[in-house]
C-alpha cells in the first residue's frame, strides 16, 4: 500500500447537491409536493421501477407504487417477502399523533430525532418524517396490524427509548413483525393484481447504468444459479443496512450490504460508513462458533441494575460476591440517570469495564443485569408480569435462570445510521437510484432513537419516495427501457459470470463463513464502541491482509448451477471487506465523537462523547474509484436553523 | 428440468378447482365443506348409534318389549303414513348419512394423499424415512381409516345376521328380536366380533366427535374445554351400553330360555305369541 | 451456564436436487458446545465439511431469533425438534445428550418440494396469501387510526392469530399435509376486526379455495399446533370452518360483493 491510498482524497461539497427546498421548514414538504412534476395516471403504466429488497421500505414502496399504476418488479434474495429482517424489531414504531395528549407533536418528534441523531441528519429530511408519522399509523391499522389497544378499543402506546412522551405504537413485542406483515398484504394484493412482478430467491449483483443514468440491475437467481438482467426507468434499493459486517451481531444471517455496496461500485456515494448503533442489552456470546447475538428489549433496564465485580478477573458466583465488592457502575457515574442513560453510554461504559477485565460469565465477556432489588421490592409476580417473555428467552438461550442469577448482557451492532448518500428526493448519486429505509443514510444521524427505524422505513416507502420518483420519471415520458440485450448488461452479466467462477475455482481450504469471522473480530475490536487514531490505522492494515488471505484462500463448495449458500455467502463476505476498509477510513477522519461513533481523542473530561461541530458538522460520503484506489471523501454541510446545536449531559 | 420436477417458485397445483356448482353443492366442492358434511353425517349417525342403543336396552325389559319395540318401528307415523313407510325413510336417510360420510372420509383422504406426494407413505400414511414422533395425534384419530372399514364390514354382518337373517347361526325368526339376538350373541364367535366392532365403534367416536366440534367450527372459549370431555363421555357411553349386551348374553343375563315364545320358529305363529303376551299385560 | 461438551452422531438427510431421490448420510459431530443452538452445531459440522473438501449439507435459516420463519428441519421425527413453542433456531444442544443420535430430515410435503438437502420451497403460502390475505386499502387512503375502535379481546385475538411465522411447520407435522392451521392464522387475523369485515366471506373462500389448491385435509389430529413454533390455536381451525361454510352462504346473499 502507497501512503496516498490510505489517506483519503479531499473534495469539496459540490458533488453533492441535497435538493432540500427553500422555505419554512413546516411547509417545506407540503409546498414541495405541490411543485414536484406528475406523471399523468395513464402514463404510469408507460414505467417500470425496480424495487431491490423486500422489508419494510421495500414491501411498502412496491405496494404503493404498484396502486398508484406503476409496472413495478420487485426482488428478494428470500424466499418470501415475509422473511426480511424488519420482521425481528420488537419495540414500536414511533409518530407524533400525540393521543396520549402529553404534548408531543410534529415538531417535538422532528427535535427529539435530530437532537438524538447528534445532529449530524438533515433537517429538513427528519422534519419530513416526522410529519408523515401520523400516516403509517392510520395506513397501518387499517391494514389490519393488530397494534395494542386499551379498553376502549383505541391505541395504546408507550413510552419507548428515553422518550419524555409516550409516542410509540406497539403490538406486543413483534411491533416489527405486524408492520411487515402489513407492508407484505398490500404488496400480495398488487401481486394478485398483476401490477407487482415478485421475484423471489434472487439477489441483486449489480447496478447498470447506460449514459450515466440507471437502467436496471442484475441478478443472481439462487435456484438455478443463472445470472439475467432487468432493464427500468428507476431502481430502488431497499436492501436494509451493513451490521453484519461484525459478524456478531442482532442482524439476520442472510443480512448483507451487497446491493447497496454494487451500487456504490457503480458511483452511488456512500456516506457516514463509521455510524453503527450498538444495543446495550443483548445476550452475550457463550461460545467460539456463536452465529449472532440476540437483543432483549431495552426496557429491562427500568428495572435491573448493571454492576461488575470490583475485583479484576474476580471468578467467584454472582451471589457469592458480597454488597460491597459490586461496582454499580453506571448509577455510580450517573447519579440522575442511572441505569437508564441512552444507548450508547452504556455500551460504551459496559466496554469499558469489559477491558478492564472485570468482565462476568465463562468468557469474562459481559456484565450483570440484576433484578434480584427489584424482585425483593415488587416480588416476583410483578416482574414476571413485565419481563416474563424476556426472562424466558433469556433462560432458553443461556440455560440460567435469571430470577435466580443476574442476566449477563453486552451490548451488540444492531443498527446502521450511515448507508447511501441521497438527497431530499432519495435518489442517490446515481440518476434514477433510490434508497430507502436502513439502507440509507438520511434520518437518523449519528444515532437513531428507539422505535424509529420502522418509522422511517414505511415513511420512506408509502410516503415519500412514491412522490419524489415521480418528479424524475415525469421526464422520461416515451423512453422505452434499455433492452437487456444491450452491451451495458451484457458486460455486467459476463463481470458476475467470471467472479463466480474465480470463486469456486479458488479451492482454498476455509470456509467464507471463517473469513467473515476474522473480519468481524477486527471490526469490533477496533471500529466497534471505541476508536481511536492507531487502532483505526491497523484495522485497515489488518482487514487488508484478512482480505488478501480470504481472496487467495477462500474455498467455496458446490456449483453454479444450484442453490449454493457458499457461493452467495462468498460474495457477501467480499462486499463486507471493502466496506470494512471505508468505514475505518471514516471513523478515521471524523476526529470528534457523535451519537454512535465514539473518538477516544475527543471526549470531555468525565470522559463523554464530544462533538466538533465546527469541523465536522457534515455528512461525509465516499465516491468509489477502483479496487485499487482510496474513494474520495466529499461533504455535504448540515445547517442547523430549528433546532439549537447543544451537548448531551446525563450526569 | 424435465417436466415432471416441481416449479420451486410457481408450485404445481395438486388439485384443480372446477367451476363453482349453485349452492348448496359448491359446500361439498371444497374439503372443508365435506369435513362439515361427515361432521353432520356424523352427528345423525351418532345419534342412530344412540337411538339403537337405546332400543336395545329393551332386551333388559322383557322380550315382548323388545318385539313392541320392534312392531312400533315398523308402524311409525301411523296413521299418516303406511306401515314400514316411516321407516323406509329413516333408513333412506341413515344409508344417504353413511353414503356420504363414507365419501366425505374417502375424497378428503385422497387429497391428502395427494398433497403428501413424495413425501413415502407407510400403512397409506405420510410418513418420514427417519420415523416419526407424533405429540398430539394420538391413536383414535390416526386409526379413523381402519375403524371405519371394521365399523362398515360389520355393519354389513350385523345386518345379514339380524336384520337379512341371511346366516345360519342364528336361526333367524322374523318378528322375534329378542330370540334372534340372544341367539346370535349366544354364540362366541358372533359376541366377539361385536364386542370388536364397538370398540372400534367407541375409538371412532372418541376422535369423531371431538373432531366435528372443529369441522362445524363449534368454538367458544367458554366450553372449548368441555369438547374432549364430551367426546370422551360419548364414546364411553357407547362403549359401555353396547358392549353390555354380548358380554352379558355371554353371561346368560340375557338368556334365551327367557324367549316364551322360543318354541315358535315360524314368523306369524311367533307374532302371535308375542300379542298375545302383550295383550294380557294389558298393552 | 458450563462449558460442558457433548458427542453427536447425525443422521442427515442429503438431496442434490428436486428430481433426486435423496438419502441419509451419517456424520459425528464432535465437541458441540451445550450452549450452541442446534443451527450452530450445523454450521460446525459444515465448516468441518468444507475443511475435509466435502460439500456442506443445505439448509436455511436468517433471523435465528424463531422470528422470521426461515428455518424448518424434522428432528428425530419432530418439527423444530423436541421442545414445544420454539423454533429450529432457538433449540439449545443442551437438549440433547452425549451420545445421542440425531436424524435430520427436510419438511416434507407435496407442496413443499425439496430444493436441496434440508431446504424446502414454500412458495406455496405466499399462493394463498395472495388469493386475499390483505385488507384492500391503498395507501393515503385510511382514515385516522383511532376512528375505528377496535374490542382489545378482538385485537389481542388478532394479534394471537398475527403471530404465525409461516415456517410451515404445521404442514410438515400434520399427517395429511394440510395448510389449515397457517391459513386459519392468515385469514382470522383479519375476520377478527372490524377493518376486515367488508372483504371477510370473500377472503374465507378465496383463501381456503387456494389453499386446497396445494394442502390436504386436516382431519384433526392436532399435530400441527405441538408442533407449531408459535403456539398457533387450533381453535382458528375452527374459526376458518365455519368461516368457510358460512361464506357459502354469505356470498350468495351478498351478490354485490363478488368480484
Amino acid at each position: 500500500m502507497t501512503a496516498t491510498m490510505d489517506t483519503p482524497n479531499k473534495a469539496t461539497s459540490s458533488a453533492l447537491n441535497s435538493k432540500v427546498p427553500e422555505g419554512d421548514i413546516a411547509t417545506m414538504w407540503e409546498n414541495h409536493k405541490f411543485s414536484m412534476k406528475l406523471v399523468n395516471p395513464n402514463n404510469k403504466r408507460k414505467f417500470t421501477i425496480i424495487v431491490v429488497g423486500t422489508g419494510l421500505a421495500g414491501s411498502s414502496a412496491a405496494a404503493t407504487l404498484g396502486e398508484l399504476g406503476y409496472n413495478v418488479k420487485a426482488f428478494t434474495f428470500h424466499d418470501s417477502p415475509r422473511r426480511a429482517h424488519s420482521i425481528a424489531a420488537q419495540g414500536g414504531i414511533n409518530a407524533a399523533k400525540n393521543y396520549q395528549n402529553d404534548g408531543d407533536s410534529v415538531h417535538r418528534l422532528f427535535y427529539d430525532t435530530v437532537k438524538g441523531g447528534d445532529y449530524r441528519s438533515r433537517e429538513a429530511n427528519v422534519h419530513r418524517l416526522a410529519e408523515v408519522s401520523v400516516n403509517i399509523i392510520d395506513q397501518c391499522a387499517a391494514q389490519g396490524v393488530p397494534f395494542a389497544r386499551d379498553y376502549g378499543g383505541l391505541l395504546d402506546n408507550r413510552s419507548f427509548g428515553g422518550a419524555q412522551v409516550s409516542r410509540t405504537f406497539y403490538a406486543r413485542g413483534q411491533t416489527g413483525q405486524q408492520l411487515l406483515l402489513g407492508a407484505y398484504s398490500a404488496l400480495n394484493r398488487q401481486i394478485q393484481l398483476g401490477n407487482v412482478e415478485m421475484h423471489n430467491r434472487k439477489e441483486m449483483l449489480d447496478l447498470v447504468k447506460k449514459d450515466g443514468e440507471t437502467c436496471g440491475i442484475v441478478v443472481r437467481d439462487l435456484l438455478t444459479g443463472e445470472v439475467e438482467s432487468h432493464s427500468a426507468h428507476a431502481v430502488v434499493l431497499a436492501t436494509g443496512g451493513y451490521g453484519n459486517v461484525y459478524y456478531l451481531s442482532t442482524n439476520a444471517m442472510m443480512c448483507n450490504v451487497t446491493a447497496a455496496w454494487r451500487a456504490h461500485r457503480r458511483g452511488a456515494f456512500f456516506a457516514n460508513p463509521c455510524y453503527t448503533q450498538i444495543h446495550p442489552t443483548c445476550i452475550p456470546a457463550s461460545e467460539d462458533h456463536q452465529s449472532k447475538l440476540t437483543l432483549m428489549s431495552e426496557s429491562l433496564r427500568n428495572d435491573g441494575r448493571i454492576w461488575v465485580p470490583t475485583e479484576f478477573d474476580d471468578d467467584r458466583q454472582a451471589g457469592d460476591i458480597p454488597e460491597g465488592e459490586r461496582d454499580y457502575y453506571l448509577e455510580r457515574k450517573y447519579p440522575a440517570f442511572g441505569n437508564l442513560v441512552p444507548r450508547d453510554v452504556a455500551s460504551r461504559n459496559a466496554k469499558t469495564v469489559v477491558d478492564e477485565g472485570r468482565g462476568v460469565g465463562p468468557l469474562k465477556n459481559g456484565v450483570y443485569l440484576d433484578f434480584a432489588d427489584a424482585i425483593a421490592r415488587d416480588g416476583r409476580a410483578t416482574i414476571e408480569a413485565k419481563y416474563g417473555n424476556l426472562f424466558d428467552m433469556y433462560a432458553n438461550i443461556t440455560g440460567e435462570d435469571p430470577y435466580k442469577t443476574p442476566m449477563r448482557i453486552y451490548p451488540a451492532t444492531h443498527y446502521t445510521m450511515g448507508g447511501l448518500w441521497v438527497d431530499y428526493h432519495l435518489m442517490t448519486t446515481v440518476p434514477g437510484t433510490y434508497a430507502i429505509g436502513e439502507a440509507n443514510f438520511s434520518d437518523h444521524g449519528a444515532n437513531r432513537l428507539g422505535a424509529s427505524a420502522l418509522m422511517q422505513g414505511l415513511a420512506d416507502g408509502y410516503f415519500v419516495l412514491p412522490y419524489t420518483i415521480g418528479d424524475y420519471l415525469a421526464d422520461k415520458l416515451g423512453d422505452d427501457v434499455v433492452s437487456t440485450d444491450d452491451p451495458v448488461f451484457k458486460t455486467a452479466e459476463a463481470e458476475i459470470a467470471d467472479q463466480t467462477k474465480m470463486w469456486l475455482s479458488l479451492n482454498g481450504t476455509k470456509s467464507p463463513e471463517h473469513y467473515h469471522r476474522e473480519l468481524g473480530k477486527v471490526v469490533v475490536d477496533r471500529i466497534g464502541m471505541a476508536r481511536d487514531k492507531v487502532g483505526l490505522e491497523k484495522a485497515i492494515d489488518e482487514i487488508t491482509s484478512i482480505e488478501e488471505e480470504f481472496k487467495a484462500n477462500v474455498r467455496v463448495k458446490g456449483d453454479a448451477t444450484s442453490m449454493n449458500t457458499e457461493l452467495e455467502k462468498v460474495f457477501r463476505v467480499a462486499d463486507f471487506f471493502e466496506l470494512a476498509k471505508v468505514k475505518a477510513r471514516d471513523a478515521l477522519v471524523r476526529e470528534e465523537s457523535c451519537g454512535g461513533h465514539f473518538r477516544v481523542e475527543s471526549q470531555t473530561e468525565e470522559g463523554e462523547a464530544l462533538r466538533d461541530d465546527e469541523n465536522f458538522s457534515h455528512v461525509a460520503a465516499w465516491e468509489w474509484h477502483d479496487a485499487d484506489t482510496v474513494q474520495t471523501r466529499h461533504e455535504e454541510q448540515l445547517e442547523f436553523n430549528n433546532v439549537k446545536l447543544s451537548q448531551r449531559s446525563y450526569k | 428440468m424435465a417436466s415432471t420436477m416441481p416449479n420451486l417458485r410457481d408450485p404445481q397445483p395438486i388439485r384443480t378447482r372446477k367451476k363453482d356448482l349453485p349452492f348448496p353443492l359448491n359446500i361439498w366442492q371444497s374439503a372443508v365443506g365435506r369435513k362439515w358434511v361427515m361432521a353432520i353425517t356424523g352427528i345423525g349417525l351418532i345419534g342412530f348409534v344412540l337411538a339403537h342403543m337405546a332400543g336395545n336396552f329393551k332386551l333388559y325389559d322383557s322380550p315382548a318389549a323388545v318385539h313392541e319395540y320392534a312392531e312400533t318401528l315398523r308402524v311409525l307415523g301411523k296413521p299418516i303414513l303406511p306401515k314400514y313407510w316411516a321407516l323406509w325413510i329413516l333408513r333412506f336417510g341413515l344409508i344417504a348419512m353413511f353414503g356420504l360420510h363414507i365419501a366425505a372420509a374417502y375424497s378428503t383422504k385422497e387429497l391428502s394423499r395427494k398433497a403428501s406426494d413424495g413425501a413415502g407413505f407407510i400403512s397409506g400414511e405420510k410418513s418420514y424415512p427417519g420415523g416419526r414422533e407424533y405429540a398430539a395425534a394420538n391413536y383414535a384419530s390416526r386409526t379413523m381409516r381402519w375403524t371405519g372399514p371394521i365399523i362398515m364390514l360389520y355393519l354389513v354382518f350385523h345386518l345379514a345376521d339380524l336384520t337379512w337373517g341371511y346366516l345360519p347361526h342364528t336361526d333367524y325368526v322374523y318378528g322375534d328380536p329378542f330370540g334372534n339376538v340372544t341367539r346370535s350373541l349366544g354364540n362366541l364367535p358372533v359376541a366377539i366380533l361385536y364386542v370388536i366392532a364397538n370398540v372400534a365403534l367407541a375409538v371412532h367416536i372418541f376422535h369423531g366427535a371431538w373432531s366435528m366440534f372443529q369441522s362445524l367450527g363449534v368454538n367458544n372459549p367458554k366450553y372449548n374445554q368441555a369438547r374432549r370431555g364430551i367426546a370422551a363421555g360419548l364414546a364411553g357411553v357407547i362403549l359401555v351400553g353396547n358392549l353390555s349386551f354380548p358380554i352379558l348374553t355371554q353371561a346368560g343375563v340375557i338368556d334365551a330360555d327367557d324367549n316364551p315364545c322360543r318354541e315358535f320358529v315360524d314368523s306369524d305363529a311367533n307374532t302371535e305369541c308375542f300379542e298375545d303376551i302383550l295383550a294380557k299385560e294389558g298393552k | 451456564m458450563s462449558e460442558q461438551t457433548i458427542n453427536l452422531t447425525l443422521e442427515v438427510w442429503r438431496q442434490n436436487g428436486p428430481g433426486d431421490g435423496g438419502r441419509f448420510e451419517t456424520y459425528e459431530a464432535k465437541d458441540i458446545s451445550v450452549d450452541a443452538s442446534f443451527l450452530e452445531m450445523l454450521d460446525l459440522v459444515n465448516e468441518r465439511l468444507i475443511e475435509e473438501d466435502k460439500t456442506p449439507v443445505t439448509f436455511e435459516s436468517d433471523c435465528r431469533e424463531g422470528i422470521c420463519g426461515t428455518c424448518s428441519l424434522m428432528i428425530n421425527g419432530q418439527a423444530h425438534g423436541p421442545n414445544k413453542g420454539q423454533a429450529t433456531c432457538q433449540l439449545h444442544m443442551r437438549t440433547f445428550s452425549d451420545g445421542d443420535h440425531i436424524t435430520v430430515e427436510p419438511w416434507r410435503a407435496a407442496s413443499f418440494p425439496v430444493i436441496k438437502d434440508l431446504a424446502v420451497s414454500r412458495a406455496a403460502f405466499d399462493k394463498i396469501q395472495q388469493a386475499g390475505g390483505y385488507i384492500t386499502v391503498s395507501t393515503g387512503s385510511a382514515p385516522d387510526a383511532n376512528l375505528i375502535p377496535v374490542p382489545k379481546e378482538a385485537a389481542d385475538m388478532a394479534m394471537d392469530a398475527a403471530a404465525c411465522i409461516g415456517c410451515g411447520a404445521c404442514v410438515a407435522a400434520c399427517p395429511n399435509s394440510a395448510a389449515q392451521l397457517f391459513t386459519s392464522a392468515k385469514i382470522q387475523q383479519f375476520n377478527l376486526l372490524p377493518q376486515g369485515q367488508a372483504e371477510r366471506w370473500k377472503r374465507t373462500e378465496a383463501m381456503v379455495d387456494t389453499m386446497e389448491e396445494y394442502f390436504g385435509t386436516c382431519t384433526n389430529h392436532g399435530e400441527c399446533y405441538e408442533a407449531c413454533p408459535k403456539e398457533i390455536s387450533l381453535d382458528f381451525i375452527a374459526f376458518l370452518n365455519r368461516d368457510y361454510v358460512k361464506a357459502k352462504i354469505k356470498n350468495r346473499k351478498l351478490a354485490g360483493q363478488k368480484s
